[in-house]
Parts: C-alpha cells; sequence; structure tokens
C-alpha cells in the first residue's frame, strides 16, 4: 500500500485531486491510522489518471468516460478475436 | 543526427503564439496520449516527439535558441560546448544536474542541442513502460493440456504457464515483463498472442470438437460398435440401428479442455457419413435387389 500523501508529493498533485476521484467512485482508499493509503492493486489506475489529468488537462469526468470507452474497445477486440474464430470453423468446411 | 522541426511536429508556423502553441500540443497530446492508444507503438513514439516539441517552443529560451541556430543546430552544441568549458574552469566543483531524467525520452538532436538534461523542468511525468508484444505458435494437440514453456523476449529467458485451453488468437498478459519504465515508473506488460495451427483431424469450435465419420452401411442399418479416436485415446460407441446420414451425436465431456476450469471439457460432436459399399460380388447385388422388392 502507498501513503496518499507520498503518492501526492511524488506527482505533483493535491490531496483534493484525490478526493474528487473517489467522489466520482474512480478510485478507492482505505484509511489507517487516520491515514490514506491506496492498495498496490490500485496504483497503476491511479498513475493512468494522473498522467491523463496533468498531461492533457481531463477532469475526473472526462477520465471516467475515457476508461468506460476503453474497457468496451476491448471487450470488442475480444469479440471480434472470438467472432474470427467461429469464422474460421466454416471457412474450413469450404475449403 | 537529424534536425527536428518542432513546428512542424506540431503544425505550426514560426509566427506560432504561446497559445497556438499550447492549443497544438494539447489537441495532438489528447489524440496520441499512450494511456489512450494502449499498445500502439507509433502513438507512443508520436506522443514523445509531441512532447519534445512542446518543452522546447512552449520555453521562451528555448524556443529561442532553437529558432536562432534552426537547421545549423551544430554550431549551437559547438558554442554550447565552448561555453560549458569556460565554466567548468570559473567554478571547479561546481553543482551538477540533480533532476532525474531519462535521456533516453528525447531525440539525439534535442539532447545535442541542451545538453544531457536539456535544463529540463523538474516535474517529470512517471510513465509506465512500453508493452512488449509476442507471437507464439503451437499445435491444437500442444494445448490439451497445460503445459509449461520458456520464451526468449529481449535475450531474456521467461518460463510461463499454458493453460490447457486456450484458443486460436487468445492474448494473455504477464505483468511487469514489459519494457522498464520511464522516469522511475513501473516495467510494461508482456502480450502473448497464440496462433494455434490445427493438426489433428478434428475441428474445433469453442470448447466442443468436431468429427465426420464414416459409418458402414450394414452398421447403420443394424447397429453395432465402432472404436472412436479422441484426442484422449480411443473409445467404444454403440451405433443405433437404423442410423441415418449426417445423424449427429454428442459425446459429453469429450471435447477440448475449458480454459482455465480444471476438469471441464467441451462435447465431441460426430457426424455420421454412411459408406455405401462398391464393388459389389453377384450374391450382394442379388441380396439387394430381394431387399429392394420387398421394401417396394
Amino acid at each position: 500500500m502507498v501513503m496518499l500523501d507520498d503518492f501526492c508529493a511524488g506527482h505533483h498533485v493535491e490531496i483534493s485531486f484525490i478526493h474528487s476521484l473517489e467522489e466520482n467512485g474512480l478510485i478507492e482508499t482505505v484509511a489507517i491510522n487516520q491515514a490514506l493509503y491506496i492498495t498496490s492493486n490500485d496504483l497503476p489506475k491511479l498513475e493512468q489518471i494522473t498522467r491523463l489529468h496533468q498531461d492533457l488537462n481531463i477532469n475526473p469526468e472526462g477520465i471516467d468516460a475515457i476508461n468506460h470507452l476503453l474497457k468496451h474497445i476491448e471487450e470488442m477486440k475480444q469479440e471480434i478475436a472470438h467472432l474470427r474464430n467461429r469464422i474460421s470453423f466454416y471457412e474450413d468446411d469450404e475449403r | 543526427m537529424e534536425y527536428i522541426d518542432y513546428y512542424k511536429v506540431l503544425g505550426l508556423d514560426k509566427n506560432a503564439t504561446q497559445d497556438d502553441i499550447k492549443k497544438a500540443y494539447r489537441k495532438l497530446a489528447r489524440k496520441h496520449h499512450p494511456d489512450l492508444n494502449p499498445n500502439d507503438k507509433e502513438a507512443h513514439k508520436k506522443f514523445q516527439q509531441i512532447n519534445e516539441a512542446n518543452e522546447v517552443l512552449s520555453d521562451p529560451e528555448k524556443r529561442k535558441k532553437y529558432d536562432q541556430y534552426g537547421k545549423d543546430w551544430q554550431q549551437a552544441e559547438q558554442f554550447e560546448q565552448a561555453r560549458q568549458s569556460r565554466q567548468r574552469s570559473q567554478h571547479f566543483g561546481g553543482e551538477g544536474f540533480s533532476g532525474h531524467f531519462d535521456e533516453g525520452d528525447f531525440s539525439d538532436f534535442f539532447t545535442s542541442m541542451f545538453g544531457d538534461a536539456g535544463g529540463f523542468r523538474q516535474h517529470q511525468t512517471k510513465f509506465r513502460g512500453e508493452d512488449y508484444q509476442a507471437e507464439l505458435q503451437l499445435n491444437l494437440t500442444d494445448v490439451y493440456k497445460t503445459h509449461q514453456q520458456v520464451l526468449k523476449v529481449n535475450d531474456k529467458n521467461i518460463r510461463i504457464t499454458i493453460p490447457a485451453g486456450v484458443e486460436d488468437r487468445q492474448k494473455i498478459k504477464i505483468k511487469g515483463f514489459g519494457a522498464p519504465g520511464i522516469n522511475g515508473g513501473p516495467h510494461g506488460d508482456l502480450y502473448i498472442t497464440f496462433h494455434i495451427i490445427n493438426n489433428t483431424e478434428f475441428k474445433r469450435q469453442g470448447n466442443d470438437l468436431h468429427k465426420t465419420v464414416d459409418l458402414e452401411l450394414y452398421t447403420a442399418v443394424l447397429g453395432g460398435e465402432m472404436t472412436i479416436d479422441t484426442l484422449d485415446g480411443k473409445i467404444k460407441l454403440i451405433v443405433k440401428p437404423e442410423t441415418q446420414n449426417e445423424t449427429r451425436v454428442r459425446l459429453k465431456g469429450k471435447g477440448f479442455p475449458v480454459y482455465k476450469k480444471d476438469g471441464e471439457f467441451g462435447d465431441l460432436i460426430l457426424t455420421f457419413k454412411i459408406k455405401i459399399p462398391v464393388n459389389l460380388t453377384e450374391k450382394q447385388k442379388e441380396l439387394f435387389e430381394q431387399l429392394s422388392k420387398l421394401s417396394s
């Protein structure tokens, strides 16, 4: 787990930014002894969100929309692979 | 080392204002940002170029130097070397660059013109390393059972477990085996795409296997027993009397293993193709004629 204060200092972001992400349901933080942490599993996601925010000036709502679309693209890629496999089954029949 | 036209990279002319530069950078960055184009090497490369152009053109000092020397940047290099050498002799033991910067992120042209670190702003975005893409060709019989295989990726041997039931064109991710991160970011991942060559007489559809089986006319009419080859060995099958041509028989659990579900298998579907006897003897012909008369 990584302490949020350390994350903010290392990535030059305000803690309020992290809170707004949490409010938008983009990340979850864990409170231990009055300090907030982010789990190692969620860290790559938070880093990606931070990059999108800093590099492209995208707000949390926009990041949420992007995440949905990226997930949708990934699902479609998997569906295409599955459909290709099914097509090749019938194409083999014609040969 | 090639001269890079940073204005061209951002699609601007030399009279562009700081606002124009900012707008052009934001627009192109949104299009080519690596997080919006996962596993796209071209986008990653383009984003680095855009970033570099922005670093130079958005900084008035660097822009001035770039504009001043332009294509004659090599003179700037010589000029800088002479200037640095003068400074070294004046401030022996002076402070070095303390920032953390991976110079591999910038072109040789940039490094040559602005020095190793380019007098960079201290804020450097951490990036995950690039994902590696690899392809692995296997026979269908290879993926009938879970097995381990050693792969060589960028001169590194990686031992991976290939679960039974992997599909053709399926992609699996091996976390952390991609390129090292940029500016202290985490390693990328390794993606392996499987190409499965069907080296069997079966056709695979998902977890089910299909096979067309020749059936003797006499067995089809009278019923009987036959031996079928499966990927797991031979099995005995009872054929019902009066089995019609193209009849399908589903053998539960005799198909292909279900991916990552130990002990679960698809079905084996057999389609019977009745073989009409040829080269009949006189006696056989006579008997068929008798049969024909009986049926009409």
